[in-house]
């Protein structure tokens, strides 16, 4: 690639290429932080500035008023995750970092869905609700508010199947995880 | 009971702070009110940045922590280069920065800027006080994480109302950081490996970085390599870390480094990295970058670590600690020295066929290479070297031999232009028992230049050496190279008149334009007492070489 510095040409294409996002199995890091003042946009920062794409993040208290924990999903192959988890230790009001296994992690995600039904419609889409474990939470005369609680990919298909009945809006919390069995994640 | 400010200074002294580089002003009136008869040294500074630099020079000479103080808004954003660059080369460095009151916070308030949020990148750890009793806590931890693992600079963000209360002040004899905890003591296991691999190893080449001299582990070094007659470069920022008059001595690596070091990195089988973080200066094209070689990576920042090239063999802790375990290692294997000789001889080839060379003047111009020479010999090599950013800092870096560590400073991994002046200034308040001289060029000085005020002022005695050429001298450098001579924006002029300049700011200016004349010259203006600005005109167009060009394999060399 055209060096800085130098009056050699850089594509476009080069561009992209060299910040093309790496592509690999999905992470779930769980960081359990300090409840100080800035700790989310260290966090958030990082990622920025290292060229990170976080896909999902929720952050809540935890049983110890003294800590929030942190659980982000992130895509990558295992080499640039190696280096995030290093550089988030770097920070001083982080105590713990777990790159959870999927198959040893408890994972939920809540999903609202507002969904345009009519008489016409909204039998065949609380069918769809009941089915998917789901519960009616507002109902109008011309939309439903549905919510929806479970893995990432158990959401995903969900709306996929509501979505031709007119979505509206969807709100979702990103996932939340902790480790199975008797250890601490 | 006292103020909160008056904590802080107990804190500082407690601290064993013996001098502050700072600037007052409203935010951080009750800091300087407090420091009026706290005992400490300050030092008024003309503009943050330098002050920041002076903290950096300070610590960079003492191995102890610099300090800064700055007021909010202006004050705060003036030192966001000198946390960068202290960020960047791992210095130690606490700054306090003044804040507007809690209650204009985030109302936009006369001189409010967001210090904390616009310092986060930069910092290896801030404070944004909340409560007037977190404050001696707050500065313990900041001394804490500043000085130990990865050193870095801290900041502490202080309300200004904040600091006027009243609190129970008690020492404060530990800090609680359970997310803080740098590993020190390397692995056992992995430091028998190495040690097996160094002792097998056939072209093996050590790499030191400025971790080296930040763990204080010179000595270990030159006991290891001495031990098994192994070949040592370092960094620009780990000169001085081993003798460059030793006989094992490559000289630097990377862009402009001696080819000796270069080749002897392309063809190495085996790479001790030592605190030295594998930086695109040094690499090259990373993806030719020595093809041949195992890599041992020695750094106390695991984040470091097969993070540019992957390491085969990772010790993650201090540099001293390690050193000093891995030799003894490598005794117990009792290795062959002789295996090397083979490889001895291919360096020895380099050397002799590459030597450092120029083409000296047929008159009495100065060549600027001639310029570091002198300047090496008017001092003897005694001295505290500070460097600015350019050519006059690589040519100081090839052609004027460190023999001891914190003897050379300059701003490695920023570059930055006007960092030279104040870090001189700090290292001589640092270190007032070694002369401290600063090689800068036309460009470099005149950003900070302000601080040969500072100098006049409280009769810090840096010697500056301008290296003149009337240039950007890098900038055109690279246009001449690699845009077709396009020189743009990079002329100087013939202003200022630097010898009427120091002058006005009470220091002595000297002109000097012969080489016939040059070391006695030298040796002449550097004996007038207190501050003094050398002028040294040099060659106008002059080019840094031998030099990895950019996205190039080190073994391409060119000049």
């Amino acid at each position: 690639m055209g060096d800085p510095g130098t009056k050699q040409l850089v594509s476009l294409e080069e561009l992209e290429a060299a910040a093309g996002v790496r592509t690999g199995r999905k992470h779930i890091l769980s960081i359990l932080v300090e409840n100080k003042p800035g700790v989310l946009t260290r966090i958030a920062g990082l990622f920025a500035r290292r060229g990170f794409n976080i896909d999902t993040l929720a952050v809540g208290p935890t049983d110890d008023p003294a800590f929030s924990r942190i659980t982000l999903t992130l895509d990558g192959a295992m080499h640039p995750i190696d280096q995030v988890t290093k550089q988030l230790h770097k920070l001083v009001n982080v105590l713990k970092i777990r790159d959870l296994e999927p198959a040893e992690t408890a994972a939920r995600e809540m999903a609202l869905f507002k969904i345009a039904a009519d008489g016409g419609t909204r039998g065949e889409v609380m069918q769809v609700v009941e089915i998917f474990r789901g519960k009616i939470i507002d109902v109008t005369r011309r939309a439903l508010i549905i919510e929806v609680t479970g893995s990432h990919d158990k959401i995903e298909a969900f709306e996929r199947l509501v979505r031709p009945f007119g979505l509206i809006e969807m709100a979702r919390t990103g996932e939340i995880a902790i480790s199975r069995g008797r250890g601490e994640t | 009971m006292m103020r909160a400010v008056d904590a802080i200074m107990e804190c500082l002294k407690a601290e064993g702070v013996d001098v502050v580089f700072g600037y007052p002003g409203g935010a951080n009136l009750p800091t300087y009110d407090a420091m009026y008869d706290s005992g400490i040294r300050h030092i008024l500074v003309r503009h943050e940045a330098g002050g920041g630099h002076a903290a950096e020079g300070y610590a960079k000479a003492s191995g102890k922590v610099g300090v800064c103080f700055a007021t909010s808004g202006p004050g705060a954003t003036n030192i966001v280069t000198p946390l960068t660059d202290a960020m960047m080369d791992s210095v130690p460095v606490v700054f306090f920065t003044g804040q507007v009151r809690t209650d204009l916070l985030g109302t936009d308030g006369f001189q409010e800027a967001d210090t904390f949020g616009i310092t986060m990148p930069i910092v290896k750890h801030s404070f944004l006080i909340r409560h007037p009793t977190e404050i001696p806590r707050a500065v313990h931890e900041a001394f804490h994480i500043a000085r130990t693992g990865r050193p870095g600079p801290v900041l502490i963000d202080m309300p200004t109302d904040l600091s006027k209360v009243e609190i129970e002040y008690e020492p404060v004899g530990d800090v609680r950081l359970p997310g803080y905890q740098p590993t020190t003591e390397g692995n056992s296991k992995q430091i028998r490996l190495a040690a097996k691999a160094l002792s097998n190893a056939r072209r093996p080449v050590i790499y030191a970085g400025g971790g080296v001299i930040n763990a204080d582990a010179s000595a270990e070094l030159t006991e290891l390599v001495e031990f098994d007659n192994l070949p040592v470069t370092c960094t620009l920022m780990a000169l001085g870390a081993f003798p460059a008059t030793h006989p094992q001595w490559l000289g630097m690596l990377g862009m402009h480094g001696t080819r000796a070091a270069n080749y002897a990195m392309d063809e190495a089988d085996l790479i001790v990295a030592v605190g030295a973080r594998f930086d695109d200066r040094i690499t090259g094209k990373l993806s030719e970058f020595a093809p041949r070689a195992k890599f041992i990576h020695i750094d106390i920042d695991p984040a470091e670590i097969s993070k540019n090239v992957p390491a085969h063999i990772p010790i993650v802790g201090d540099a001293k600690n390690i050193l000093g375990r891995l030799l003894n290692e490598y005794r117990a294997l009792g290795p062959d020295s002789s295996r090397l000789s083979e490889w001895w001889e291919r360096i020895e080839r380099w050397r002799a066929q590459h030597p450092l060379r120029y083409e000296d003047s047929e008159d009495t111009e100065i060549k600027p290479q001639y310029l570091i020479q002198a300047l090496y010999q008017a001092t003897n090599g005694d001295c505290i070297l500070s460097s600015d950013i350019g050519q006059h800092q690589m040519w100081a870096a090839q052609y004027f031999h460190f023999s001891k560590p914190r003897r050379w400073i300059n701003s490695g991994g920023l570059g930055t232009m006007g960092f030279g002046l104040p870090a001189a200034m700090g290292a001589a308040v640092a270190r007032p028992d070694v002369p401290s001289v600063l090689i800068s060029g036309d460009g470099s000085i005149q950003m900070n230049i302000q601080e040969l005020a500072t100098c006049a002022t409280y009769g810090i005695p840096v010697k500056v050496v301008i290296m003149n050429n009337g240039y950007l001298g890098m900038v055109r450098q690279w246009q001449e190279l690699f845009w077709d001579r396009r020189y743009s924006a990079v002329e100087m002029s013939q202003w200022p008149d630097f010898v009427k300049l120091a002058e006005a700011m009470g220091c002595a200016g000297v002109r000097l334009e012969d080489k016939t004349t040059l070391v006695d010259d030298l040796r002449a203006a550097m004996a007038i007492e207190g501050p003094v600005v050398i002028d040294a005109r040099v060659t106008k167009e002059e080019c840094v070489y031998p030099m990895i060009a950019p996205g190039e394999a080190a073994r391409n060399m060119v000049g």
